[in-house]
């Protein structure tokens, strides 16, 4: 039999609302994506860094986003992935740190309950089947300890001395086992800086869906800072010499 | 049937400007046995008399743990503080489970209040009949509030609702000021001390009858029953006798 369809008059059918039921949909996919964070730990509290583009495909869409966003006071994260979702994510967390602020009564949310509840609307997202397609870096300095985390899509959790993401695992963890791991509370601001800028040369090296334009971050006791965009010094004449795919 | 016209339900004036329904409910907290609780820097304390409701029963209790930060002394319908205490474990757990930190004692405290004023205001409700006394310890320090029926909820460093609890209130308003720097110990005994005054002719504060809460930074929420509270109450009698030699 056929399934029965009622029609609405013309005038209370919305643009784009198909009368004949259509099957429900779920995000296949990020659209405008953000490409790797990477994060440490050092002496002074955290670092963080993350490139400015936000692709379309492989299209180089947008030059000028900014993926790191000052939660409160003390939290800073780092977004990769559907930019969409970021923005929802940001006005979120938005919301939640102005709740905190409207009850008036000096109770803060420190970066732990800042992850925490990240973390909890992430999983939750996934069992809904309609997960938002990020991975989060949360870094900040939470009664005087570090904090360092990451969630996915999946809900996946786990904090570390180094944390990055998407091709940031495959090409800066490596880097940051060796020069940070274990060290952290050695680290002085200018050796993070220039670990750091060295992880992110490498990947822009190696990642397609990098630009040599990014912003750097950090958290220690005195606060959030985030970096105006610089760019770094490249070297491209080991090119000259890689044939074919490489290596 | 009536005392008069305008107490048939929790949400008509008095010409004179009163919520008769509410007035009735703050009587049933008189009803209940008193409870003291009183902070220093560092720690909260509740202390509370026990009532048996006859011989062959056990005594009623009257602190109640709600989470590892907080707990509650009840004055009233213990039934409805039942019901206050569900829903305050239930949002110290949400707390826990949303942002891993322990539900702020303010937050918790004026929850209930909205609750207990909500019933002041919508028609076919009733307010509840019971006062607390809430303590806690969160990141702001320890605190102390008392809840009300009426749905005020009023911080302090030494309070005490329940039957004959003005004399109570009269001993703590007397020591109020050196409570900020005493130890633990000496806030129970100051405690108990301001309970005693509250005991009717005859009747005595024992091991029994007696009930002792506490938390602080250093101490998770802790209720004191029976036999566990007789030390304290030995240090309440010997400071009796210490002042007697002078």
């Amino acid at each position: 039999m056929d399934p029965v369809t009622l029609e609405l008059p013309h005038t209370l059918q919305r643009p784009g609302h198909a009368v004949a039921q259509e099957p429900m949909t779920r995000p296949a996919g990020p659209i405008v994506t953000g490409t790797s964070v990477v994060a440490f730990k050092y002496r002074d509290g955290i670092i963080m860094a993350a490139d400015c583009l936000a692709s379309y495909g492989s299209l180089a869409r947008f030059r000028s986003e900014n993926r790191l966003f000052k939660v409160n006071e003390t939290t800073l994260l780092g977004a990769a992935g559907d930019m969409g979702d970021f923005q929802y994510m940001k006005h979120k967390l938005e919301d939640v740190m102005t709740h905190e602020y409207d009850m008036d009564d000096g109770q803060r949310l420190g970066t732990k309950s800042v992850y925490k509840c990240l973390s909890n609307i992430m999983y939750g997202r996934r069992t809904a089947i309609n997960p938002l397609w990020n991975a989060y870096v949360v870094g900040g300095v939470d009664g005087g300890e570090r904090v360092l985390g990451y969630v996915d899509l999946y809900g996946t959790t786990y904090t570390a001395d180094a944390v990055a993401t998407g091709f940031g695992k495959q090409i800066a963890i490596p880097m940051l086992r060796r020069r940070v791991e274990g060290r952290a509370d050695e680290i002085s601001e200018e050796e993070a800086v220039a670990i750091l800028d060295d992880c992110m040369r490498v990947l822009f090296y190696r990642d397609c869906r990098a630009l040599n334009k990014l912003r750097r971050a950090k958290v220690t006791a005195q606060g959030v800072e985030i970096s105006e965009p610089y760019s770094l010094e490249t070297n491209w004449t080991y090119a000259e010499s890689i044939v074919g795919y490489g290596a | 049937m009536f005392r008069n016209q305008y107490d048939n339900d929790a949400s008509t004036w008095s010409p004179q400007g009163c919520i008769f329904q509410v007035d009735y409910a703050s009587e049933a907290v008189k009803q209940g046995t008193a409870v003291v609780g009183l902070k220093s820097k560092s720690h909260v304390v509740l202390a509370a008399v026990k009532r048996s409701p006859n011989e062959l029963a056990s005594y009623m209790k009257k602190i109640i743990r709600i989470d590892d930060h907080m707990g509650i002394a009840v004055a009233g319908l213990t039934s409805d503080a039942r019901v206050l205490s569900n829903y305050l474990r239930t949002e110290a757990m949400r707390s826990k489970m949303v942002y891993g930190r322990a539900l702020p004692v303010g937050r918790a405290v004026n929850a209930i209040g909205d609750k207990a004023q909500i019933n002041t205001q919508e028609y076919g409700r009733r307010p509840y009949g019971v006062g607390l006394l809430v303590i806690g310890h969160d990141d702001t320090g320890p605190h102390l509030y008392e809840f009300s029926p009426s749905g005020v909820v009023s911080e302090y460093y030494g309070y005490s609702i329940g039957a004959r609890s003005q004399s109570a209130r009269t001993n703590l308003e007397r020591h109020f000021e050196q409570f900020a720097d005493m130890s633990l110990k000496e806030l129970i005994v100051q405690g108990l001390r301001a309970l005693r005054d509250t005991m009717p002719q005859g009747k005595q504060l024992d091991s029994m009858n007696t009930s002792i809460g506490f938390v602080g930074a250093d101490a998770k929420m802790t209720i004191l029953d029976g036999d566990d509270t007789q030390p304290y109450l030995d240090l309440l009698d010997e400071g009796d006798a210490a002042m007697d030699t002078e």
